[in-house]
């Protein structure tokens, strides 16, 4: 078996943007998931003595930062004091009728899968776009993420624009070989 | 009216980004109607884009890194 090394150096440029997608869907505000993946950049690079070489380093980094947002979790929960749980049937206390029926889940409700789904859904995306060439992954993420002008991509990039549309259409079509198994 | 694959491509790709003109799609939805392996290609393309409109992809912008740059180097 292969076994890993650690780059600390190449950290913030391969890793940054993939750890903040897992943070920004688990903490739900950016500048708290900013800080986590510093902290957790921060974290690996104190205990690289650890690193036992058998995970992939960003697997490494994403237990670390898995970390950081349960102990972010757990810091909130302990300033609201304690994980209080109160209860009450609903918060419209004058509410006449069938109030039991009304607090049962709907269990036509599509909401919580679809969150569940487009987190899993963006993970795959990261995933398989870490997986293209670098420049291929650079002009699709100006792209499409960034949502910039051709114009700008290609003045920033020096390049032209009908090498641009090769490049996003290479891009596009490994993402799509990529997601094919599960997504299409 | 008549254009190749390569071309109906290039012009799929840029009706993903709202960057087709009204011509050159009527020349592509031309295209597709004969050719089934670029009318595939396209209805997967369009599904990509979905896709990624779906998952709200979320980055960080060159500054942000930048500044992690910097602390993260201060910590070594």
């Amino acid at each position: 078996m292969e076994t890993h090394q650690l780059h600390p150096d190449t950290w913030v440029d391969l890793y940054a943007d993939y750890l903040f997608n897992y943070a920004v869907t688990r903490v739900s505000d950016a500048e708290i998931a900013k800080d986590l993946v510093q902290e957790t950049f921060i974290a690996g690079l104190k205990s690289a003595k650890n690193f036992k070489g058998d995970a992939a380093e960003r697997t490494w980094l994403i237990a670390i930062l898995k970390r950081k947002v349960i102990d972010h979790y757990r810091k909130t929960n302990s300033k609201k004091g304690k994980a209080e749980v109160r209860m009450s049937y609903s918060s419209q206390t004058d509410a006449e009728g069938d109030w039991l029926e009304e607090r049962i889940a709907d269990p036509n409700s599509n909401f919580e899968n679809d969150a569940m789904e487009n987190e899993e859904l963006g993970q795959a995306i990261q995933n398989c776009i870490a997986k293209l060439p670098k420049k291929q992954a650079q002009v699709f993420i100006m792209k499409t993420i960034e949502g910039m002008e051709t114009e700008d991509i290609c003045n920033a990039l020096g390049i032209n624009a009908s090498n641009l549309w090769v490049m996003i259409h290479r891009a596009r079509t490994g993402l799509m070989g990529c997601l094919n198994q599960n997504w299409f | 009216m008549m254009i190749s694959c390569e071309k109906a491509a290039t012009i799929c790709n840029k009706a993903q980004y709202k960057e087709a003109s009204s011509w050159e799609k009527i020349k592509l939805k031309f295209h597709l109607i004969m050719c089934k392996t670029c009318a595939k290609h396209s209805a997967k393309n369009k599904k990509l884009t979905t896709l990624c409109n779906q998952a709200r992809l979320a980055i960080l912008s060159e500054e942000d890194k930048n500044k992690m740059k910097e602390t993260f180097s201060k910590a070594k």
